[in-house]
């Protein structure tokens, strides 16, 4: 058996790792460009995965189809046609629901040891929640486009203005990116990949259907109409609707959140993120792969 | 000076069963520009430690230090200077191989021209060409065990972490992996091994730590360790399993200690201090007891002996050992749960 001799090896100079300044850019800079290097790794991996992509696609025309062809005409709501009514409660659905893969991709990539390269890095510490949040924003967008453009098809109209329709498109997209915050926490701590979509379709179908999203809260028992009235979901439902301008003269539930849906959006998006951002950083400091 | 300094190190998990000391004060110190391997069974504890001293967990109590950097309290500019590659290729499957270290190159903020010029050089250096284009999944494990040790020198490291750089390689591609790691040192970097293979240990490293149940129990070169128990080991192979007794007492009064017979109860050996004498003897003596041999030789002891010898049980044969003082873990669990087996307790 042959020993390596190590007597004659002496440090070469030069080998320092990176040098403390090796870049001059501005920490903020440096923030953005890791996000972004992260940002664009999870788009390859859309890009290279066409099954997820056209799954992406298919799902949100499968949805909006289902819904509005099967129960429109089997559901009255009193002021409205029903496909008007429905399809804000489809897009939120369907936003919320896409913020899953936060949780999913992150779960997975704790399990390929990716994560584990990452954090031996002397990269921003956010840069790959950032970059998991932010691709999954792209994916939404697109999952908002193709929605309304087949919502269109079976007779959905905005009958705003396009500054609101724009303010809602803005706002479905808002509170789905602070939703990815909170899957991506459940994603990194769940002990495998599989586990999360059961832990997540947990808390997403009582959020979504227990809600003003498919149903009108006042046709709800008790306990239950007061949770789709204080549901942050009816809320953003609630708040698309008026602007695009689908409310037609369905009453609006006497619940505050009702009454104020757009101001209590927003504090809902600013509450997750101010809680969940911090959470999320504080726990990728401490995982690894198992 | 030692460029990588541990003293104390614990860690310590919550699981169902109790709590599991993963480490239980685990000391290490690797002077510069040398290599030292981590030697020891699954679940001794060797992950735990290449963990904490890349800033990837911290210790239940103790401190490390990395090139003087405190790695608790200074981990980024500790992960300014090291490559880290794991048990697990940590590569993007849906990247290409360049793609994967000119995304470790902008991470390490070298700017895109610098991280794309050294991606193509290591394509080059680790002979990458052919998953330089191609999205990695589909590549061999030790493809991407190349892939992974190239993200691991894209800055040239001060200081390189493998950790079971070669579990789960063929043959050919372990020896391939060794002759890269054997270039690597070759100018000076310094590198800190952990394997539970005794040759990969023996091969590449100036000097080994023996660590089981979350501490050291030896540490010292391979010749080092091997003299610890005694010189060299005279062994023979016998025709007839029906002589082993006779031969077992010829043995026995030549060499030091109790022989050793093997699984197969034909090969039976002893360790013997006046070297090749003692086989003369022993051969004579077999002869006139006219046991007929198979084979017979001297061997220098392997890391195994010592092992066996510091242990009580056999390094590779973890199924067997008894529990002990610090591990509860190290009879089914893997090196690599032995980090996250629990929860984590409060640090």
């Amino acid at each position: 058996m042959s020993v390596v001799t190590p007597k004659d090896r002496r440090p070469r100079p030069g080998r320092t790792g990176v040098p403390e300044d090796a870049t001059t850019e501005a920490p903020l800079a440096l923030w953005f460009s890791d996000g972004w290097i992260v940002t664009r790794r999870n788009l390859t991996k859309l890009k290279r995965s066409p099954d997820m992509l056209v799954f992406a696609v298919l799902q949100p025309i499968m949805f909006v189809l289902l819904f509005s062809q099967i129960y429109g005409g089997s559901i009255e709501v009193e002021g409205s046609d029903y496909t008007q009514y429905l399809m804000a409660g489809i897009f939120a659905q369907t936003v919320i629901f896409g913020s899953t893969f936060s949780g999913s991709a992150m779960a997975q990539d704790l399990k390929d040891g990716i994560i584990d390269r990452f954090r031996t890095l002397p990269m921003s510490s956010s840069a790959v929640l950032i970059g998991r949040t932010n691709s999954d924003l792209v994916l939404n967008t697109l999952s908002v486009v193709i929605m309304m453009g087949t919502g269109f098809l079976v007779g959905w109209r905005v009958t705003t203005d396009a500054g609101s329709a724009l303010a809602g498109v803005g706002l479905l997209l808002l509170f789905s990116y602070a939703f990815s915050w909170v899957m991506a926490l459940l994603g990194m701590s769940v002990k495998s990949p599989e586990v999360i979509n059961n832990a997540s379709f947990m808390i997403l179908f009582p959020l979504t259907f227990i809600s003003n999203a498919f149903v009108q809260p006042q046709n709800l028992p008790g306990p239950l109409e007061t949770f789709a009235n204080w549901n942050p979901v009816s809320a953003l439902v609630q708040a698309v609707r008026e602007l695009f301008g689908n409310t037609g003269s369905v009453p609006v539930p006497d619940a505050w959140p009702m009454q104020n849906a757009l101001p209590m959006v927003l504090v809902g998006i600013v509450l997750l993120l101010v809680v969940f951002v911090p959470l999320c950083i504080r726990k990728f400091a401490s995982i690894s792969s198992r | 000076m030692a460029i990588i300094e541990a003293a104390g190190l614990e860690k310590t998990y919550s699981s169902k069963t109790g709590p599991v000391h993963a480490l239980a004060g685990m000391d290490l110190s690797v002077p510069e520009g040398t290599v030292k391997a981590l030697l020891g069974p699954n679940g001794a504890g060797k992950t735990t430690v290449v963990k904490i001293l890349t800033t990837l967990i911290q210790p239940t109590a103790g401190s490390a230090r990395v090139d003087g950097l405190d790695v608790l309290r200074h981990p980024k500019a500790v992960r300014r200077i090291i490559g880290v590659s794991g048990q697990y290729s940590a590569v993007d499957e849906n990247l290409t191989g360049f793609e994967n270290l000119d995304m470790v190159g902008r991470l390490y903020h070298l700017g895109a021209s610098a991280s794309r010029r050294r991606a193509q050089e290591l394509i080059d250096q680790f002979e990458l060409t052919e998953a330089g284009n191609r999205p990695v999944k589909g590549f061999s494990g030790g493809m991407r065990r190349r892939i992974d040790l190239a993200g691991a020198l894209v800055i040239r490291p001060k200081i390189l972490f493998l950790d079971e750089p070669t579990t789960g390689l063929d043959p050919r591609s372990r020896i391939s992996l060794w002759g890269i790691i054997k270039d690597l040192v070759r100018d000076g970097t310094t590198l800190l091994l952990t394997t539970q293979y005794l040759e990969e240990a023996d091969q590449l490293s100036d000097d080994i730590v023996v660590i089981d149940g979350g501490r050291a129990i030896a540490e010292g070169t391979s010749d080092e360790l091997k003299a610890q128990i005694g010189g060299h080991r005279a062994s023979v192979s016998l025709l007839e399993q029906a002589d082993a007794p006779t031969a077992r007492a010829v043995l026995g009064r030549h060499g030091d200690g109790e022989p050793v017979t093997g699984d197969d109860g034909r090969s039976i050996e002893v360790a013997v201090s006046d070297g090749p004498l003692a086989l003369q003897l022993i051969l004579a003596e077999l002869e006139e007891a006219g046991v007929a041999l198979h084979d017979a030789g001297m061997r220098r002891p392997s890391l195994d002996d010592v092992f066996l010898t510091l242990t009580g049980r056999r390094a590779e044969d973890s199924t067997t050992s008894t529990a002990s003082t610090a591990s509860t873990t190290s009879t089914t669990s893997s090196d690599s749960t032995d980090g996250t087996a629990g929860k984590e307790t409060a640090a």
